[in-house]
């Protein structure tokens, strides 16, 4: 197989008044195809900086960054973004801003509008295509800017602790979404979260990041996703004895790192 | 009638606002009543004789005055001949300074729109390119920024200097009025983008072009409205000083000369108008602001 990202001894560096800050220290990592990875780690760490590298809105210092083996230089249609806030247009309604990106690439009208549908439907919200944006509620907010990011069809989805601001109800329902849409889609994804429960809830590999400099630390492969597709109970799984072990030992690594840093 | 003025917390519309939030309630009825007593007083001070009509004329001399200068009688007459119902016009229209109150209304309405349509087609992409581009910041910067605070009254002689004392140089003087707040608003406009709706459209295969004409304009839409509010106020207000020098027709001239002759009914009567024609300008930009932007504030 090969992979459809893949980043090799990469390095990003921000030059400061002081000591430069190494944001990003030696990143090697693929990502093969239909792979779930969730970027775990404290704030600081680099999670950001190394989704906004995938993404081309930064530079790297060093090193090289490959799509399928095509090295990137600046931002694509071929990766789709979803962000922290969810950056939609606020002068379009939901199902214009879905369609958004086919428009700018110039696909005919009724075409872009069955894909966008199509995408709306997948997230749960066909109905609303004609509501304003600003009158959703910051989950279907979120749900709108997933469907954006699928309806250019990109090879990864990028998504930057897409479900951050939500509250914890809604945070669940979201994941358990994001997951069937990912196993409908077929998608590669890489996720950033600061939850411990969320990364290990979502991830088929789970990549631990730690600060100063931003490195990966640790990887896991993991199948709770798996067991949720399959149909288990999401409580079920959260509450399951491998589950728990297996946070236990990962917030042991991270607090362990804090307190070196102290 | 009094549940108009208390702010009742169980009526519908007013539940939006949360305990404590600062300025809540409608204050329509409020100012519609201010207004009928500010007239009121006005009327009984003069009707009183407290105050010399020289200093302060009743609302009625004013009024009087309208009719004179405003000639509705003649214009009437003129639509009467225009359809043939009347022969001659056989009206008397004095006016005032040589023109009827709506040839000085029309004069300045002219100079006015004449002006902030140039500054608005102008200042506006030199606003975005500021926000855009560190070369044109750098370029139109400290020339924005220099004369902005200046008078326009301290650089009329200059104006007139160059470029006579012809309608040109009114226009340049109140064009230069508009310029600095639609330039500086539109510029501030690009600024507020957030650079996450710009990584979007990037990130779904926008060109450079695509982003400044589909996120980055709309996006700046509202504070270029606010500009344009700002600016047909500042227009306004640098109006009379426009009109000072060697103006035959212009509410301005109108105002000036009727102080000179201390005709204190028609120096109101001027005054009122470019308020009204203000006023009215302003309830128009606050609609097309609603009609255009209804996303603003609330994203």
């Amino acid at each position: 197989m090969t992979a459809i990202l893949k980043l090799d001894h990469l390095n990003v560096i921000y030059p400061t008044a002081g000591e430069p800050v190494r944001a990003l220290d030696n990143i090697c990592i693929e990502f093969q195809p239909e792979e779930f990875v969730v970027a775990l780690g404290a704030s600081g760490c680099g999670k950001t900086t190394l989704l906004n590298v995938m993404a081309g809105f930064i530079n790297p210092s060093s090193g090289t960054i490959a799509l399928k083996d095509k090295p990137i230089h600046g931002p694509g249609k071929d990766r789709g973004v979803v962000f922290q806030k969810h950056a939609l247009l606020p002068w379009l309604n939901v199902l214009e801003n879905v369609e958004f990106g086919l428009k700018i690439q110039g696909v005919g009208k009724a075409e872009r509008r069955a894909i966008a549908l199509d995408n709306l439907n997948l997230v749960g919200l066909g109905d609303f295509g004609s509501h304003p944006i600003y009158q959703l509620s910051g989950g279907m907010q979120q749900r709108v800017g997933l469907a954006r990011a699928l309806t250019s069809d990109p090879e990864i989805l990028l998504m930057d602790e897409p479900l951050g601001a939500l509250d914890a109800f809604t945070r669940e329902s979201m994941q358990e979404l994001i997951l069937k849409v990912w196993d409908k889609t077929h998608k590669t994804v890489f996720f950033i979260t600061h939850s411990i429960e969320e990364a290990l809830f979502m991830a088929t590999r789970l990549v631990v990041m730690s600060p100063r400099p931003g490195r990966i630390t640790h990887q896991y492969d993991l199948d709770f996703c798996r067991k949720f597709i399959a149909g288990t109970d999401t409580r079920a799984i959260k509450s399951s004895q491998d589950f728990i072990k297996i946070r236990e030992e990962i917030l042991a690594i991270i607090h362990g790192e804090e307190e070196e840093v102290m | 009638m009094m549940d108009l003025f208390t702010k009742s917390r169980k009526k519908p519309d007013s539940a939006v606002d949360s305990f404590g939030a600062p300025g809540g309630g409608k204050s329509m009825m409020i100012s519609a009543v201010t207004v009928v007593i500010l007239l009121f007083s006005w009327w009984l001070v003069t009707k009183l004789a407290l105050v010399k009509p020289l200093f302060l004329p009743s609302p009625a001399d004013v009024f009087g005055k309208f009719e004179k200068i405003a000639c509705t009688r003649f214009y009437l007459e003129e639509i009467w001949v225009y359809f043939g119902l009347v022969e001659e016009n056989a009206v008397e229209c004095a006016g005032f300074s040589d023109s009827t109150l709506l040839e000085h209304t029309m004069w300045s309405l002219y100079r006015v729109f004449t002006a902030f349509f140039l500054a608005v087609i102008t200042a506006v992409p030199i606003g975005v390119s500021m926000g855009m581009h560190r070369i044109s910041r750098g370029v139109f910067d400290p020339m924005i920024e220099f004369y902005r605070p200046i008078p326009p009254l301290a650089y009329l002689p200059l104006i007139i200097i160059w470029f006579g004392i012809g309608d040109s140089a009114k226009i340049i003087l109140i064009y230069l009025s508009c310029f600095a707040p639609l330039a500086i608003n539109a510029r501030a406009g690009v600024r507020s983008v957030s650079i996450e709706q710009i990584h979007a459209a990037y990130s779904m295969g926008a060109t450079k072009s695509q982003v400044i004409w589909h996120v980055v304009l709309k996006a700046a839409l509202p504070e270029i409205l606010t500009g344009m509010r700002i600016a047909i106020a500042f227009g306004w207000t640098t109006l009379v000083a426009a009109e000072m020098v060697a103006a035959k027709s212009g509410l301005g001239v109108m105002v000036l000369n009727a102080a000179r002759f201390l005709a204190t009914d028609i120096v109101f009567l001027g005054i009122v108008v470019i308020g009204i024609v203000a006023f009215f300008f302003d309830l128009l930009m606050r609609w097309i602001e609603r009609t255009l932007v209804p996303w603003k504030g609330k994203v």
